[in-house]
């Protein structure tokens, strides 16, 4: 393995976990929509507290994938033919929630306001729902021929370890909202807020706590890499109790930062337990592995000079549109 | 395996037909339109009259509206490579992944983030700089064509690449991003897809803002808009009959089976080419059954003087397989969809005649000092139902450009059938085929009722945008500093 085919398998982790920490939170405020919300202008000062960012927050998932194409083509060529149908899936749900911001907003009904506003929070529990289950089957193993083409049956796809992961990172992103709405509103819509994020946090401990089983019993991460993942199942359990203890105490940043922090954390923990492998197969033998799976050094040596070029000024400017939108919302 | 006599390729194709022709009715639309509102609020900064602020923000309205369901239907083109063309992804994923990825760094979170800055700050910022952010979100979806068709072009035109086998695997791995940069047919491509996405534009809102004459209020609004889309599209009609001339010369070099079947040979042309208007073919036997012809038109187009032969299709089969037999085996069928491309590129080269046309009288007629524009009812009809052309002649284009490169996916390198994902099963992909076929019925139906609506409630109906304002909002902006409070159009 190359350096620069480790800094792009870097690269690639980096960019779903800034994705799931920027998306995270408007999945969640998408699913508050019709959890937290109790009448129209407070589902309006929701959607309008996300109105601004959400789409450049998921061009992180586009760029995730584009960049996977360009630097693991065997990679992105087996994940994506290989979930075929939960792609397609969060395709269906990334579709109906990136219309129904517009549509809701022109709607004159009642009845098809709700309709996006169901789309809407349906399709952003979907979402990350179904990324959280390809994620851990991914790490799980599938059964994976010698030519990199994975041939599931459907218990590959659905067991108790996706399903418990799929929960766990809606879970994540849905308080990660809630402590955004925290951060964003005032009244009673920030009270209700907080007042979900008490009691869903012991929850999220529970729930931790399987997962962490489940990756002992599922994947090989604990027998390959027992430190590493280790500490990083602690660090998510540090950055979630941090999080509960923020909420109880009401340091909304401090809540929001150590909360949303979970989310890139397990990236992490799966990325670190990939390595040195893009995709686990059943048979150890036809694991796609970094070295083998990436472009030729040229191509990854003009995309890192790219994405140097270009990133800096992408961070800024979209720092910058949080800093313009910075204020909160009010519902009347 | 088959179900209903449907294969995986045939499924595989027809879902990349479908969903490629519905993302760019939006994707054109909306780069046109983001020119063109970005030009009409650049008019209301310089001039400060209030009637370009309103027709920026109306026209913006229908701009939000098509730029959503192209960013939604943009992401299932992205996954699709992965999902129904895994072997593709893996010869190319070198080469085609680049352009993606900077396509999504340079243009997608540029146009994104300033969209989403243009939407909701109407009041805060002065119109100096919330003009430039229209003009970032149109620049990004500019350099988002330039990327894509970067990675297109590779595939009509290969350059800039080496073949390399691993481990009995052959891919083709880039060998000078500049070649593929600076490759021809990008250059050709990019230009005639920008003034195709500008003709759009001008001609959706130059017919909606006929039919909306028709109905006789906001005379001036609609006048004005037609003048502004119109000046557009003129330039635009021109322009992309000047590339298309260009791409003429450049496919009879690079591919001429595409070429012949735009117009529909089979035998090679005598020296002095007549161009055929209407024809009927024998695909089966490879023949010309009948057609209505001009004498030395076709020399003309292809070479710019009456004389000079134009090879058929059939000594063209012949000779690529002597060329590529070797490599791909005797079983290839080197023949392309003759009718749809004879037909495809004839509606093209028509409707752009069409648009320059019709631009030419509707600007006429729409001079300050006359009025005919209003009293030539009958040319009101026929530019309102111009708007849809746009959208017919788009999708003839590519057609041309897709199927004319048969039976390749990437020229000479890589046919289409091995292309495609070996292992995803016939039912996932006719799953797949009919849950995007319901979506677009749906978002398309709600797009058109949607711009319909507001077509009909007019430049004076409240043009607020920005999602989630209602009636309690703006009562509660005017004392309020909130920024939120107001929506991105609720400015008054």
């Amino acid at each position: 393995m190359s350096s620069l085919q480790f800094v792009w398998f870097l690269l690639i982790g980096l960019l779903f976990a800034i994705f799931f920490f920027l998306e995270g939170f408007d999945f969640g405020v998408g699913m508050s929509v019709n959890t937290l919300a109790n009448n129209e202008s407070e589902r309006n000062a929701l959607v309008r507290s996300i109105g601004p960012h959400w789409d450049g927050n998921e061009v992180y998932l586009i760029t995730a994938g584009g960049a996977m194409f360009a630097s693991f083509g065997a990679w992105y060529a087996s994940l994506f033919s290989g979930f075929y149908v939960m792609f397609l899936l969060v395709l269906v749900a990334l579709i109906m929630r990136g219309v129904s911001f517009e549509f809701r907003n022109e709607m004159r009904t009642d009845f098809w306001r709700r309709f996006w506003e169901w789309s809407l929070t349906i399709s952003s529990l979907a979402a990350p729902f179904l990324l959280g289950m390809i994620f851990t089957d991914m790490v799980k193993g599938m059964p994976i021929d010698a030519q990199g083409d994975v041939i599931g049956h459907f218990t590959d796809y659905v067991n108790w370890f996706s399903i418990v992961g799929g929960v766990a990172v809606a879970l994540l992103c849905y308080l990660h909202g809630l402590n955004f709405v925290r951060l964003k509103t005032e009244g009673t819509l920030r009270e209700r807020a907080s007042a979900w994020g008490k009691v869903l946090y012991p929850v999220l401990f529970a729930g931790e706590v399987v997962f962490a089983i489940l990756v002992y019993v599922y994947t090989d991460f604990f027998a390959k890499k027992p430190i590493s993942t280790l500490l990083i199942l602690a660090a998510i359990v540090l950055l979630s109790v941090l999080a509960y203890v923020a909420t109880l105490k009401d340091w909304e940043v401090t809540s929001f930062i150590s909360g949303g922090l979970t989310l890139p954390a397990v990236v992490m923990l799966l990325f670190v337990g990939l390595f040195p492998r893009v995709m686990v197969a059943n048979n150890a033998a036809n694991s796609i592995l970094i070295k083998n799976a990436s472009s030729s050094a040229y191509t990854l040596n003009l995309m890192t000079w790219i994405a140097l070029c270009i990133l800096p000024f992408v961070l800024a400017y979209q720092i910058w549109s949080y800093w313009v939108f910075y204020k909160r919302i009010k519902a009347n | 395996m088959s179900i209903l006599g449907l294969s995986i390729l045939s499924l595989a194709r027809f879902q990349f037909a479908m969903t490629t022709v519905f993302h760019f009715f939006f994707v054109p639309f909306s780069i046109g339109l983001g020119f063109v509102v970005a030009i009409m609020e650049t008019n209301y900064v310089i001039q400060k009259k209030d009637i370009y602020k309103k027709m920026t923000q109306f026209w913006g309205k229908i701009f939000l509206l098509s730029f959503a369901v192209g960013v939604v239907t943009g992401i299932i083109q992205e996954f699709q490579f992965g999902m129904n063309w895994s072997q593709y992804s893996r010869f190319m994923g070198d080469i085609f992944g680049a352009p993606l990825a900077i396509e999504a760094l340079a243009a997608f979170f540029l146009e994104s983030t300033f969209i989403g800055l243009w939407m909701f700050t109407w009041d805060r910022f002065k119109p100096v700089w919330h003009c430039l952010f229209i003009w970032l979100t149109s620049i990004g979806s500019m350099l988002s064509a330039v990327w894509i068709l970067a990675a297109n072009s590779f595939m009509q035109d290969p350059v800039g690449y080496a073949l390399k086998t691993v481990n009995g695997n052959t891919k083709a791995v880039m060998v000078s991003f500049a070649d593929v940069v600076k490759n021809p047919e990008l250059w050709l491509e990019l230009p005639h897809v920008l003034f195709g996405a500008f003709l759009t534009a001008a001609f959706v809102i130059a017919g909606s803002s006929a039919w909306r004459i028709l109905k006789g209020k906001n005379i001036e609004f609609w006048r004005k808009s037609i003048k502004i889309s119109l000046i557009v599209g003129l330039v635009a009609a021109i322009g992309v009959t000047a590339v298309g001339d260009k791409q003429t010369q450049y496919i009879i070099k690079n591919q001429p089976m595409k070429f012949a079947a735009t117009e529909g040979l089979y035998k090679t042309t005598g020296d002095h080419a007549s161009w055929a208007i209407v024809e009927g073919m024998d695909n089966k036997d490879h023949k010309v059954t009948w057609s209505i012809e001009i004498p030395y038109v076709l020399s003309m187009l292809s070479y710019h003087k009456p004389s000079g032969a134009v090879t058929g299709a059939n000594p063209l089969n012949k000779q690529l397989h002597k060329q590529y037999d070797k490599k791909f085996g005797k079983n290839m069928n080197y023949f392309v969809p003759m009718h749809t491309l004879f037909y495809s590129f004839r509606i093209m080269a028509v409707s752009a005649g069409v648009f320059a046309l019709l631009a030419i009288l509707g600007l006429y007629w729409n001079r300050k000092k006359s009025d005919q524009i209003v009293r030539y009812r009958w040319f009101l009809y026929i530019l309102g139902l111009s708007l849809w052309l746009p959208f017919i002649a788009n999708t003839a284009g590519w057609f041309v450009t897709e199927l004319g490169r048969y039976p390749w996916v990437v020229y000479g390198l890589l046919t289409i059938a091995d292309a495609v994902s070996p292992h995803v099963t016939v039912g996932s992909l006719l799953f797949s085929n009919i849950i995007y076929f319901l979506l677009f019925a749906g978002m398309g139906a709600v797009m058109i009722v949607l711009s319909h609506r507001v077509l009909v409630a007019g430049p004076d109906a409240d043009l607020q945008s920005g999602y989630g304002v209602n009636d309690e909002d703006k009562q509660d902006t005017d004392e309020s500093v909130d920024p939120y409070a107001k929506g991105a159009f609720n400015h008054e």
